[in-house]
């Protein structure tokens, strides 16, 4: 089982190898490497799930990696390369090897003739790689590790086309904004080694139930806290998912939708011994979850460009999984992650599907595209379904579950809000279907369907959109003797359940969205425009995404850079100043007493014969007897 | 009778004439003539404290015959160089003489 | 094993080279290469063998050779390395055998250049295998003065204000470590308080136990003499200007080694002989790092010129080595003495990327470029891998240097430690903004006659990165050494308390 892993992790590397040294300039190559080893992954993750549904217990090994004894009372650093396989990793890795072959595959069309197409395929194989390797990691060191080069891949992937710059700034920001959550993810896992000397999984979950109350604890908690909230692209850090977008459609699929935004929740759930020891974090976490859910929720309704709307979408999702998370229940929080892995990658790959055959990104220049793109618009439409949670679409079932988990722990005011963004997440997306599918063609706007190497992702990703969600369903329960909960659970297993009155009202806050999408943008009763006017500083506010963005501009420009420029200051003219002011008083000394040295030889002559004089007189005082005394 | 002090007071009186050459004079052949009577004025020293003092070997002769060499080695080399410098500018004016002056 | 006259080899094959360059006439280009090539080769093949043929299990100082020089005084030319010197014998091995390989089109006057950097190269093995106190400030000042010549003949920019300026820093530094090195001479032959007999022994002079007041004394004078090598706030200003004006190569060298000869020298000296003065004065050290690795990175994020940002980013690191020093823990030691290895690798990497941009650019104005990846996809993946190693990316050894130095840091001041550790973030925020404003955005046509890197020059490239990632894939080919080497100084500061609130 481990060796599997190992493998599963490593294919994708053997490509990245191959294709950077050896195939780069055959590209059909390059892309048949890339694709043969995300297969292997994924027959090699299949093959894992299969094995822990048999065995739960799964398997750990590792070895050791770095050793520093520990001397005195200083602790040392023991850092151990593990691989742990078990329900959790398992379901990840088939996760994430399966929307990696998709987009993939995908990817032979989308980015067919792309001078760099070698170079996306040896990227994305890296990011499966470093994506896989997060995933089966068994300690907090290694998970950071590859949490950072998951990073590098996304500062890869979405600065690919570097010759924009909005692509390239986008690059940046992503890294960057990242990096400072990561700077508190870094110091909460020094501080968890500090306290327990152990960065492994396994071992900590015994270590910290038993440690004593005290500040450290929290602090730690919080502070690995904050490297999902930049992850997971949660408020404050959420800034950087949006701009995200400028990489390639299929990128943002796998990595800004699917697999690597969700390794925050993945952390999470990795160490919910650890957040779960501290309610304070779980409160936190789920109220900015809660928070994440319904600002970006709310800044989709006004969005225009249609990778945008899925972004906004994707933050507000993955709020409600931290939400999920934060209230205790980790089946549902992971439950919602896979679901929403595979329609959110569908619908990102649907949108990439419209952005190739038109060219356009603006939902409001399309029209009239579902007559045109027929596998395009249906598997939208699917994916649309299943993101708002209609019956018994797969998002039906995770939603619910995370409703109900808020509930019953007694988080009413999470519930509501809940409700809240599930209404707002039925109108925006379906607001989107009826401006850019429904409706009239737009002129000029040139539109075809995409071909087999496109669609059967698309098709693929449908029908798991259709169908995943039903692993957590009751029925599945009594066919099969598990669900979802009770194979990937913290604490006690759950049981699957649907409660008819919470399923019964978010269906209809569901349709309610639907409903009012269709009167707005399907029929046009009401004029959007209007609204729009009638809302005027709410709308200029959501349209500027809460002037966050300009926020952090000006303190990077105004606060950063400006300190920058001071330091810069106080090094050329302060320190400079200080040890060149040295120098040219030295320098200046010298000009003053050099006056001395008049040339004048008798004068020289004169002061010598004065000096031995007095010498010798100071010298002879005894034989002088007493004469200068 | 000729006693050590005698010596030495005309050695000292040496010394201090031709010190008073060497620093007040402005010809530089002069201040020459300045140097060499100190020099002598050692000599006479050396000389004397050799025959008066009580020594096995004739140490002081010995140092009196070398500043004897050595000064006329760098008479020789001092006068050429006078020489040199009248030819040049006509007199021997040694206050003139500040070209290496910073 | 340790039969084999190893070290005396290695320290004698840049000065052979030397010897060798000065009989052969300067028009003979390729005959110089060639043995600057074969010198440098052979430094780096004995260096390899070294590390390789180095007991872990035993530790301590091995391939011991000792010569006899000035015996009335106790003066000896000892060599031997132990797991703190020889991975540095290493770092400078490597970093003049690239080094050679970046001058390789070097036309003018390339006989004396490689002359000087011989010489300078041998000064430097000379202070990693010294095992005699005065040997050890000899070969600093030797590998120090030539770089006055490099700098000012083959330099650019303000090259000999810069070249005064470097000279002039440095030998106030040694003047002020001089002081302390003779205090310790006198210190040792006191019969009451030392040994008794006139000695510049390392190992002898460790078995003093200097009173407190002396240590703090002496500690202090080590601190600021050897602290401006490092470069210590705020004796640092001679690097920008130093790694700016220098020719390619010799920027390689003076980031990635003259400044550990500072590094090296308070471990091994200071921290080694004066644990009680080291103690006192280590809380002042931490700060001062914290300022190196924060205040720098701000500097670095608004300067104009590659070389200004590349040099200022390796003073901020060098605070990650002096915090990993003040904090005087196992952990922390063996970060700061890879952290010198990594950065020594990575600086010349990023110095080796830039010069080879400035050769054929002639302008290191970052505004100048822009789109570069277009023409140079090899030189952006370079300065990409020299980027993400310098702002500490899992899987690069500077990571793992990093990490270390932080986890013991942390548990000594958790304060100052998590300030300098935000200089991280620092980095990767002034790191890719030069990255995106040279290499990324549209195609420009002014570059379009720049060729990629290729044949030599892919040398240095290919064999620094490879062994950042290399030992970053895989840290204990070296930090097991490290460790053996730094044990034994942590072991004799263990029994004194120190840190603080902070």
């Amino acid at each position: 089982m481990v060796n599997a892993a190992i493998a599963l992790v490593l294919a994708p590397l053997a490509a990245f190898i191959l294709i950077a040294f050896m195939t780069r300039r055959t590209e059909a190559l390059s892309a048949m490497v890339g694709i043969v080893a995300a297969a292997a992954s994924l027959v090699l993750s299949i093959g894992l799930l299969v094995g822990v549904l048999a065995d739960p217990a799964g398997a750990h090994e590792s070895i050791k990696w770095l050793s520093i004894p520990a001397i005195g009372h200083f602790r040392g650093l023991e850092i151990s390369m593990g691989v742990l396989v078990d329900p959790l990793s398992a379901t990840m890795c088939v996760i994430v090897s399966l929307v990696a072959f998709l987009v993939m595959i995908y990817s032979l069309g989308y980015m067919k003739g792309d001078p760099g197409f070698s170079r996306y395929y040896a990227y994305l194989s890296l990011f499966a790689f470093s994506m896989l390797g997060l995933v089966v990691a068994d300690n907090y060191f290694q998970t950071f590790s590859f949490w950072e080069l998951v990073g590098l891949c996304s500062y890869l992937l979405i600065g690919f086309w570097f010759e924009k710059k909005s692509a390239a700034d986008a690059s940046r920001k992503a890294f960057i904004t990242n990096r400072w959550a990561d700077f508190g993810f870094m110091v909460g896992v020094l501080l968890l080694f500090q306290l327990f000397g152990s960065f492994d999984f396994t071992e900590l979950s015994t270590v910290i139930p038993l440690a004593k109350g005290g500040a450290m604890l929290p602090l730690i908690a919080a502070l690995i806290f904050i490297g999902p909230l930049g992850k997971s692209a949660q408020f404050p850090f959420h800034v950087w998912l949006p701009d995200a977008m400028e990489g390639p459609t299929p990128v943002s699929a796998l990595i800004h939708a699917a697999t690597m935004v969700a390794a925050g929740v993945y952390l999470i759930a990795r160490g919910f011994i650890l957040f779960a020891s501290v309610p304070a974090v779980m409160e936190g976490m789920a109220y900015i979850g809660g928070f994440t859910a319904l600002f970006a929720a709310s800044i989709a309704l006004v969005q225009k460009d249609i990778k945008r709307i899925l972004a906004y979408s994707t933050l507000s999702q993955l709020g409600y999984m931290f939400m999920a998370l934060g209230v205790g229940s980790m089946s549902a929080g992971m439950f919602h992650l896979t679901t929403h892995a595979f329609f959110k990658a569908l619908l990102f790959l649907g949108a990439g599907s419209v952005i190739h055959a038109t060219g356009e990104q603006d939902i409001f220049k399309m029209g009239g595209l579902g007559k045109k793109m027929r596998i395009t618009a249906w598997a939208f439409t699917i994916g649309a379904l299943a993101l708002s949670g209609i019956f018994p679409l797969a998002g039906f079932w995770s939603k619910d579950e995370i409703l109900l988990a808020s509930l019953r722990s007694g988080h009413v005011g999470l519930y509501v809000l809940g409700l809240g963004v599930a209404f707002m997440t039925a109108f925006y997306m379906f607001r989107l279907i009826f401006t850019a599918f429904g409706g009239a063609s737009t002129e000029g706007l040139r539109a075809h369907e995409s071909g087999p190497a496109m669609a059967i992702p698309l098709l693929v990703l449908a029908a798991l959109s259709v169908v995943a969600g039903l692993i957590g369903s009751p029925w599945f329960e009594r066919a099969f003797g598990f669900s979802f909960g009770s194979f990937i659970f913290f604490g006690e297993g759950e049981k699957s359940r649907l409660d008819l009155t919470t399923a019964a009202i978010s269906s209809l806050v569901a349709v309610g969205g639907i409903g009012l999408a269709w009167i707005m943008y399907g029929k046009k009763l009401i004029k959007a425009e209007r609204v729009a006017a009638a809302f005027g500083p709410a709308y200029r506010l959501l349209d500027h995404k809460f002037y966050i963005d300009e926020i952090y501009g000006w303190i990077f420009a105004r606060v950063m850079l400006a300190g920058g420029r001071a330091f810069d200051w106080i090094d050329h003219k302060v320190i400079d100043g200080l040890f060149d002011g040295l120098g040219a008083a030295t320098r200046a000394t010298g000009r003053k007493l050099r006056l001395t040295q008049s040339g004048r030889l008798q004068g020289y002559a004169l002061v010598i014969f004065g000096a031995v004089a007095i010498a010798a007189l100071a010298l002879s005082t005894d034989l002088l007897g007493g004469l200068l005394k | 009778m000729l006693g050590l002090n005698h010596y030495l007071v005309l050695a000292a009186l040496l010394f201090c004439i031709g010190f008073i050459g060497a620093v007040a004079k402005r010809n530089a052949i002069a201040v020459l003539m300045g140097v060499e009577l100190m020099l002598n004025g050692v000599n006479l020293n050396l000389v004397a404290f050799d025959r008066f003092g009580n020594h096995a070997e004739p140490l002081g002769q010995a140092f009196a015959v070398f500043i004897v060499a050595v000064a006329a080695a760098e008479v020789a080399v001092a006068l050429a160089m006078i020489l040199t410098l009248y030819r040049k500018r006509g007199n021997t004016n040694v206050d003139d003489l500040e070209g290496l002056k910073w | 094993m340790s039969g084999l006259p190893l070290l005396p080899a290695i320290l004698l094959s840049p000065f052979a080279g030397a010897l060798l360059l000065a009989l052969i006439p300067e028009g003979r280009k390729s005959a110089i290469r060639a043995i600057a090539l074969v010198s440098s080769s052979f430094a780096l093949a004995l260096s390899l063998a070294t590390m390789i043929l180095y007991d872990r299990s035993l530790a301590g100082m091995q391939f011991v050779a000792r010569i006899p020089w000035v015996g009335n005084f106790g003066i000896n030319l000892d060599l031997g390395v132990d797991g703190l010197s020889l991975p540095l014998v290493l770092l400078t091995a490597i970093i003049l055998f690239a080094g050679v390989f970046v001058t390789w089109r070097l036309e003018t006057r390339s006989k004396e250049f490689f002359i000087y950097t011989l010489l300078l190269v041998g000064g430097v093995f000379g202070v990693f295998m010294s095992m005699d106190l005065l040997v050890l400030f000899m070969f600093i000042e030797i590998a120090v003065i030539p770089k006055y010549v490099l700098i000012s003949v083959w330099g650019s920019t303000r090259k000999e204000y810069a070249a005064m300026k470097y000279t002039m820093y440095l030998l106030a530094g040694s003047a002020i470590s001089l002081v302390a090195i003779i205090a310790i001479f006198a210190y040792a032959h006191d019969p009451a308080r030392g040994l008794g007999v006139w000695t510049f022994d390392l190992a002898s002079l460790s078995t003093i136990h200097f009173d407190a007041g002396f240590q703090k004394f002496a500690f202090f004078l080590m601190l600021a003499g050897f602290g401006v090598l490092i470069p210590l706030f705020p004796l640092h200003r001679w690097t920008p200007d130093g790694h700016s004006a220098a020719p390619t190569a010799i920027s390689m060298l003076l980031a990635g080694v003259i400044m550990k000869l500072g590094g090296y020298a308070l471990i091994r000296v200071g921290v080694g002989l004066f644990p009680e003065g080291a103690a006192f004065w280590a809380p002042l050290i931490a700060v001062l790092a914290a300022v190196n690795a924060v205040y720098i990175a701000f500097v670095a994020m608004v300067q104009k010129d590659l070389k200004f940002v590349v040099a200022n980013s390796s003073i901020s690191h060098m605070g990650f080595v002096l915090i990993g020093i003040a904090s005087l823990n196992a952990a922390s030691m063996d970060g700061a003495v890879a952290q010198m290895f990594a950065h020594g690798i990575m600086a010349a990497l990023f110095f080796a990327v830039v010069g080879l941009i400035y050769d054929k650019a002639h302008t290191r104005a970052i505004a100048d470029f822009g789109g570069l990846a277009h023409q140079m996809p090899r030189v952006a993946a370079a300065f990409l891998i020299a980027g993400l190693a310098s702002l500490g990316l899992p899987g690069m050894f500077n990571f793992v240097a990093e990490f270390a130095v932080f986890s013991g840091a942390m548990q000594v001041y958790p304060v100052i430690s998590v300030i300098a550790i935000s200089s991280v973030v620092l980095t990767a925020i002034y790191v890719l903004l030069v990255f995106q404003r040279v290499f990324f955005g549209p195609r420009n046509p002014r570059w379009d006659h720049l060729s990629d890197a290729r044949g030599v020059e892919m040398v240095p490239i290919v064999l620094l990165a490879a062994v950042l990632i290399g030992l970053g894939l895989y840290p204990r080919l070296i930090m097991d050494t490290i460790t053996g080497g730094v044990l034994p100084i942590v072991q004799r500061i263990a029994s004194l308390h120190i840190g603080g609130t902070f």
